[in-house]
């Protein structure tokens, strides 16, 4: 293979192998036009945990947003720019003093995409899946997180047609943090509910 | 049959082949109905190019942790939610949760 090849890294994965080749296929045989793979990718690359980060930053500042969130994900999503469009639902489940959430799709991989971009590699585990439903207070753990004993776990599994997002609960001492340093806190994780936002003292995480 | 939220339920304990959007471990468990979500296309038609009408009625059903696994590690309030279309679910005992 050349090495300035356009497909040079089809030879990193069989499975980018296959998919440049049902790619090329479904190209040639004018089910797809190049255009609309392209425009499927722009999709896919505009969106991404900060959204989400920005969703929660702003309900932690503005009640009223904070309601509509929990009431209208896609309307929360399209107040902030944010293009929601999508057949399945969006709901966003509030983590409280007394219950933290946590999703998973036992199934195959059901994520707020249209929100959140392509869901973590983890996330798409046989393990992660199996398990998040049966031992979440392990699952956690391992992730370096213990919701403390008292408080309930509430485990979302999207089996159907309604995409979960966790809005978690502000850290304390951020009461002076403006929007988008709030946003810095709310790691890709903490919107699955396996983690809990970095405290405002911890090093700013490079730009994912 | 229909459902309302405080409903008691049971996930139909049958097995089904192909695209099905109930997963195996809930089957024959009860629970209850914590709100109704709507109707939607039955995905397991789309699955296989059908048109999934007429539409489904789906449910998001709670489950006490404690009822799906014998060993369950943690709080007795521990709760999974799953949504569940209506196909799945018949009546279960009274009460509500």
């Amino acid at each position: 293979m050349s090495e300035h090849h356009p497909h040079e890294e089809t030879a990193r994965s069989p499975y980018a192998a296959r998919i440049r080749a049902i790619e090329a296929l479904l190209l040639e045989k004018d089910v797809l036009t190049e255009p609309e793979v392209q425009d499927r990718i722009s999709y896919m690359e505009a969106r991404s945990p900060a959204n989400g980060a920005k969703l929660v930053a702003r309900a932690w500042l503005d009640d009223d947003f904070n309601e509509l969130l929990l009431s209208d994900g896609k309307a929360a999503a399209s107040a902030l720019g944010m293009d929601p469009e999508h057949p399945a639902e969006f709901v966003v489940v509030e983590n409280t003093p007394t219950i933290h959430n946590l999703i998973v799709c036992t199934l195959c991989s059901c994520y707020p995409r249209a929100i959140l971009g392509r869901p973590p590699d983890w996330y798409k585990s046989f393990e992660y899946r199996s398990r998040a439903v049966r031992e979440p207070r392990a699952v956690m753990r391992e992730f370096g997180f213990e919701p403390p004993e008292e408080v309930e776990v509430l485990v979302h599994d999207s089996t159907a047609d309604v995409r979960y997002m966790v809005l978690p609960m502000r850290p304390s001492g951020t009461e002076e943090l403006g929007e988008q340093e709030l946003a810095r806190l709310v790691t890709r994780d903490t919107l699955v509910g396996v983690s809990v936002p970095l405290a405002p003292d911890h090093p700013i995480p490079a730009d994912a | 049959m229909t459902y309302e939220p405080g409903d008691r339920i049971r996930v139909v304990p049958a097995g089904k082949p192909g695209h099905v959007r109930t997963p195996s471990y809930l089957r024959g468990k009860s629970g209850w109905v914590e709100a109704v979500i709507g109707p939607f296309p039955n995905p397991e038609d789309l699955a296989y190019g059908l048109s999934g009408l007429p539409a489904r009625n789906l449910y998001k059903v709670g489950f006490k942790q404690v009822d799906l696994w014998d060993d369950y590690e943690g709080q007795a309030e521990d709760i999974l939610y799953a949504d569940v279309y209506e196909h799945w679910l018949e009546p279960g005992e009274g009460g509500t949760a």
